[in-house]
């Protein structure tokens, strides 16, 4: 009987200490990440050499694109001005290096989420901001309307180290067509190999077609073609193992979208803090204390929206204005016919 | 590592790539592993070391040769050459090639065959191949004629080190690798029908050819780039090394009667070699590694195809780029050893 209560003190003993330990991590909610970003006073953001509507510079180094908002929606929810971004421009290779090495603390570059890269090399995928699907351009003389048009020795011009190497070879050996690979390490030398005929089509994301299409000499001789090959969701990424970062990217990116679903906006959101709906209410921090969930004041939110938008604003911004996809297909809410469906900020 | 979530290991190297390489001296293709892939960049590596070694070597020569010439014009165009190709950045000339190459070169449908077999289009130079009847026979009588040759040389050597009389051992040796593989066509069932290259039509407004051995533009202007970049560097070895050269020995040896091309063969070279070959050596290596430039144009060598797309798709970043590392490594050591052993075997012997 003894014995038993000497193990039940030590059981009790050990509950407690346990106990304490875990309240005091709640206390100290902060993250490393989220430490060092308010030290800094910058939030550090990995996006593309160049891709207009995603992450493109302009000639004053300004960047603007939807994957930049992420990041800048998240330097608005945690240091209260979303222009305190670093971007760093990072290539498909060094992505996910630079991210697991420290060197930034969100990878919002266009990267498509898959279950290796979100499981097996220190990465987390937060989200989706753009439904994506890999597509083909070739040339409107060459009377290819279908990849179903395409024969044997066809030569197909890509980006290096991409899903997109992986989805064509699906895609040929499926319909047994022999084809001829050509990669290269930056999108401009495949826009510039494409252009002088080196290969007869180029295969990327669609999006990125749209964009690249441009840049060719004579865009309205070019083309994609109707198909979509691949599932290719993008969406900003985290290094693995600080969860209340995690959260943040992750709430900042929701907090958008759900903004878009209310009709908040970047005019109306200060006058919705006394909205009917308690959904809008607590969307704006006028309700309930969800800033404190993530270790940040209640206002988080307020500012993304306030700051840069919701994400139809950032999507006509950034997407539909500069002509390269007007029509928002999969990325429309899901109350208007598309997929894009978030979790509810409550 | 642990820390963050990466975990270490070379186990994905068995694993099946998926994914395709445009260009490869093994067979290939997405079902196969990792190592495989890994295989196909360093065979392509060597393969585009070993043309541009063999072309700059030729051209270095050459020029080396003609800046020495007394010819003021030919003397003054092979100096241009060094000094321009020299000071430009090897990765301008690579892209400079390469698109000059692309904007240049016509469409498949455009372009005017050589000699009714070769075709040099954007898409690649395409050439004649052979297909072989009992190829191992051909391959044999090419071995037994080197052998022969060898034989004849120490024969020739003993000849004259006891008689004093010379033996033509160069016009016989020409004549054995002709007569010999043509022996195993009359009689050994050799059989090569060539396979030229025949147009095809991929929509209305592409084509590309069939058949045939297909070079892909971006090994033609790679080997262009490395060959003329490293060929500068080599014409200034063999020009210092002739150069090195004492007057006197030249002097001497005509002295004693021998004609120009022995003095050339005989006394000039043996001791020029001996200062250009250990700075030849290293531009053979600086060549090897400069190749790894061929990631910016698309050839798939092995910093493209595994320390590219390989790390891209694994994202075992520190196992496949110590891996690469160590392969450059083993490159240089084993073409520096080579040469080493070259240098010494024309070195002065001392007895």
């Amino acid at each position: 009987m003894f014995k038993y209560l000497k193990q039940l003190t030590s059981l009790v003993a050990m509950v407690a200490v346990l106990f304490t330990f875990t309240t005091e991590t709640m206390a100290a909610k902060k993250s490393k990440t989220l430490k060092n970003t308010q030290k800094k006073g910058f939030v550090r953001c990995g996006v593309s050499q160049g891709l207009p509507g995603f992450s493109n510079a302009d000639a004053a180094g300004n960047w603007t694109g939807v994957d930049v908002d992420v990041c800048r929606a998240v330097a608005a929810a945690v240091l209260g001005d979303a222009n305190k971004v670093k971007f760093t421009p990072l290539s498909a290779k060094e992505r996910f290096t630079a991210l697991t090495s420290n060197e930034i603390d969100i990878l919002s570059r266009n990267t498509t989420w898959t279950l290796s890269r979100d499981a097996d090399i220190g990465l987390t995928f937060v989200g989706v901001n753009f439904y994506d699907g890999q597509g083909f351009m070739v040339r409107k003389n060459s009377g290819i309307s279908s990849v179903n048009d395409f024969k044997n020795g066809v030569s197909a011009c890509t980006n290096l180290g991409t899903t997109t190497e992986l989805n064509m070879r699906d895609f040929f050996n499926s319909k047994g067509i022999s084809y001829e690979p050509v990669t290269f390490e930056k999108a401009d030398e495949v826009v510039a190999a494409y252009d002088a005929g080196r290969c007869d089509t180029y295969t990327t994301d669609k999006s990125g077609l749209a964009a690249q299409r441009i840049k060719l000499s004579s865009p309205d001789d070019h083309m994609v073609l109707p198909e979509t090959i691949s599932k290719e969701p993008l969406g900003p990424v985290v290094r693995q193992g600080d969860s209340v970062w995690e959260d943040i990217v992750r709430w900042s990116l929701n907090t958008m979208i759900e903004a878009e679903e209310y009709g908040v906006t970047s005019a109306n959101a200060d006058s919705m803090k006394t909205s009917d709906n308690p959904a809008v209410k607590r969307l704006v921090g006028a309700e309930g204390e969800l800033g404190a969930a993530l270790g940040l004041d209640n206002d988080w939110s307020l500012r993304i929206i306030k700051q840069v938008g919701n994400y139809g604003e950032s999507y006509k911004r950034n997407i539909a204005d500069t002509g390269i996809l007007p029509d928002r297909g999969p990325n429309q809410l899901w109350t208007k016919g598309g997929i894009l469906y978030v979790p509810p900020a409550r | 590592m642990e820390n963050r979530g990466i975990t270490f290991g070379y186990g994905f190297l068995s694993q099946e790539s998926s994914f395709d390489v445009q260009f490869s001296l093994i067979e290939y293709d997405g079902s196969h592993s990792y190592f495989r892939a890994y295989l196909v960049g360093l065979l392509n590596t060597i393969l585009v070391s070993v043309i541009g070694i063999i072309f700059a070597t030729i051209i270095g020569v050459v020029v080396g040769i003609a800046r020495l010439s007394n010819n003021y014009l030919i003397e003054r165009s092979a100096a241009v050459y060094v000094e321009f190709f020299r000071n430009i950045p090897l990765l301008l000339q690579i892209f400079f090639w390469y698109f000059a190459a692309l904007r240049a070169l016509p469409l498949p449908q455009d372009t005017e065959p050589m000699f009714g077999v070769f075709f040099l289009t954007i898409k690649g130079f395409f050439v004649p191949a052979f297909v072989w009847n009992n190829l191992d026979i051909f391959v044999y009588s090419i071995i037994a004629a080197i052998i022969s040759i060898f034989f004849i040389r120490i024969y020739a050597k003993k000849k004259q080190e006891n008689e004093g009389i010379q033996t033509p051992v160069l016009s016989i040796s020409i004549g054995l690798l002709i007569i010999l593989p043509l022996l195993s066509f009359l009689f050994g069932g050799v059989d090569a029908k060539v396979e030229v290259p025949v147009i095809k039509q991929l929509s209305q407004s592409g084509f590309t050819y069939e058949g045939g051995i297909k070079l892909p533009p971006e090994l033609i202007s790679l080997a262009l780039a490395l060959s003329l970049y490293t060929a500068t560097f080599i014409a200034e070895c063999v020009r210092a090394g002739v150069q090195g050269v004492s007057k006197g020995q030249k002097e001497a040896a005509a002295s004693i009667g021998l004609t120009p091309n022995q003095v050339l063969k005989l006394v000039v070279m043996p001791q020029a070699l001996r200062i250009i070959i250990p700075p030849t050596t290293n531009q053979y290596l600086n060549l090897t590694k400069n190749s790894s430039l061929a990631a910016a144009i698309a050839y798939p060598d092995l910093v493209l195809v595994f320390a590219g797309t390989a790390l891209m798709q694994t994202g075992r970043a520190i196992e496949i780029v110590s891996i690469t590392m160590l392969t450059y490594l083993s490159l240089s050591i084993s073409i520096s050893i080579f040469m080493n052993w070259y240098n010494k075997k024309i070195a002065i012997k001392e007895k």
